[in-house]
């Protein structure tokens, strides 16, 4: 094993249930179901949600698959992108609103 | 031809599809490789420097196979860009006139950018188009500029939506004209066409609140793996990988539907194949049957064993695909 991450290995996902199979059909089933349908939102729709959830967590095999998915669910570059200015906002906002935490920790200790 | 890893009828047998062909109801004849444009996925390689063009002869030939085989209700006429032929306008009038539905792959912008040879204007072919009540077939990569023109070329978008409005102008794709106005999309890179319905619905709504054009149905086709569009996966890495994909998605209720079974492809010499694809390739008809125009066999061609290679994958992929959009 050169790397920790070989895109190769994308397509061998299926290989996790080797030592449990029905865990990891379970899985899929789902997993098809909540992405890879039309529902309350659309096929195309839950492709970017992935897509920026796939930049909040940083996970290289789900930014591939998602590109794809977003592509062949009819989305366009101006779309995706703007999906991951939304788990850029979100994630920064998640760092900047604690900043009421350190404006209490400054009123504790008097400043 | 050399042995394949993706062994296309190995998957047929194994879906206990047989593929052969149920009729001949449309003849496609591609008139030459002459275009104005030179577009990225091109599978004919056609350019404003390709000479190859259907002569009156071979015209002749097609218009009198098709006079002799009611049966064939269909011309479907290609290219390039077919209205750049010295013999397509003879060739619609006469189809016309024996009563035949034809098509015409129509690229938009030639309406603008005329003959690159001659210089010979085409502006006059919407209403052309309209007189002589042609379905007009147009190639539009998206609804939005980035994918249109990094497909087809710089400016390539907005020439579009202006050939649009100009067969919109003589009646095209409105309600009730009966002249149809069908838009092609297919994807931008390596991967597979969305949902030719969702789609559809998305051209529709841009394309009216944008621009206020109408049309009438969107096919979606894929990207076959062979000329420029193979020669761009392979100088990226990623030809084995599409066609990873392609083997992976084969679907045998699309199988059913490829566009082969019903159709006869032309070739500007009068050279048949089974589809496009096939002739672009160089791959004739089975050699148990005649391969020209000019020792047309209707029964003995009908009959024949359709000849598959590794790119038909791209005709059996997801809810498949054809000149006329999905087969599944």
């Amino acid at each position: 094993m050169s790397n920790y991450y070989e895109s190769s290995d994308l397509a061998r996902f299926a290989d996790v249930g080797t030592h449990n199979k029905a865990l990891i059909d379970k899985f899929f089933e789902y997993y098809t179901m909540a992405t890879g349908t039309d529902g309350a939102l659309t096929k195309r729709e839950k492709q970017l949600i992935g897509l920026a959830v796939a930049h909040t967590i940083q996970c290289p095999y789900c930014i591939d698959a998602y590109s794809t998915g977003c592509l062949e669910s009819g989305a366009d570059p101006a779309q995706m992108t703007e999906s991951i200015h939304v788990a850029a906002a979100v994630r920064g906002g998640a760092s900047l609103v604690h900043g009421v935490q350190m404006l209490n920790a400054l009123e504790k200790v008097g400043v | 031809m050399p042995a394949s890893r993706f062994d296309f009828p190995e998957s047929l047998a194994r879906h206990g599809l047989d593929l052969s062909p149920t009729s001949i109801d449309t003849l496609q004849v591609n008139v030459g490789k002459l275009c104005n444009q030179a577009c990225h996925h091109c599978h004919v390689d056609a350019s404003p420097i390709r000479t190859e063009a259907m002569d009156r002869r071979t015209a002749e030939r097609c218009i009198e196979v098709l006079a002799g085989h009611p049966g064939i209700t269909k011309l479907d006429i290609t290219g390039g860009a077919p209205e750049l032929n010295t013999n397509f306008d003879w060739m619609v009038t006469e189809a016309r006139k024996l009563g035949k539905h034809v098509m015409v792959r129509h690229n938009l912008t030639v309406q603008f950018d005329g003959n690159p040879r001659t210089g010979e204007s085409k502006e006059h072919l919407p209403e052309f188009f309209a007189e002589h009540r042609c379905e007009v077939i147009s190639s539009l990569p998206f609804y939005s500029q980035y994918f249109t023109d990094r497909q087809r070329g710089k400016g390539v978008f907005d020439k579009s939506i202006e050939g649009i409005r100009r067969l919109n102008d003589v009646g095209y794709g409105k309600p009730d004209s009966g002249l149809l106005l069908n838009l092609v999309y297919n994807p931008a890179g390596a991967f597979l066409p969305a949902s030719q319905e969702s789609l559809e619905a998305d051209f529709k709504r841009e394309l009216r609140n944008r621009s206020g054009l109408l049309f009438n149905s969107l096919y979606t086709i894929t990207n076959m793996p062979i000329h420029r569009f193979r020669e761009d996966l392979l100088r990226h890495g990623g030809y084995e990988e599409y066609m990873t994909k392609l083997v992976n998605a084969f679907n045998p209720d699309a199988a059913g539907g490829v566009m082969c079974r019903s159709l006869i492809s032309v070739d500007y010499d009068g050279r048949l194949s089974d589809c496009d694809f096939n002739q672009m390739l160089d791959i004739p008809l089975d050699k148990a049957v005649p391969r020209s125009i000019f020792d047309w066999d209707f029964d003995a061609i009908l009959h024949r064993r359709i000849v598959f290679a590794d790119h038909c994958f791209g005709c059996t992929a997801g809810a498949g695909s054809s000149c006329g959009g999905t087969t599944a």
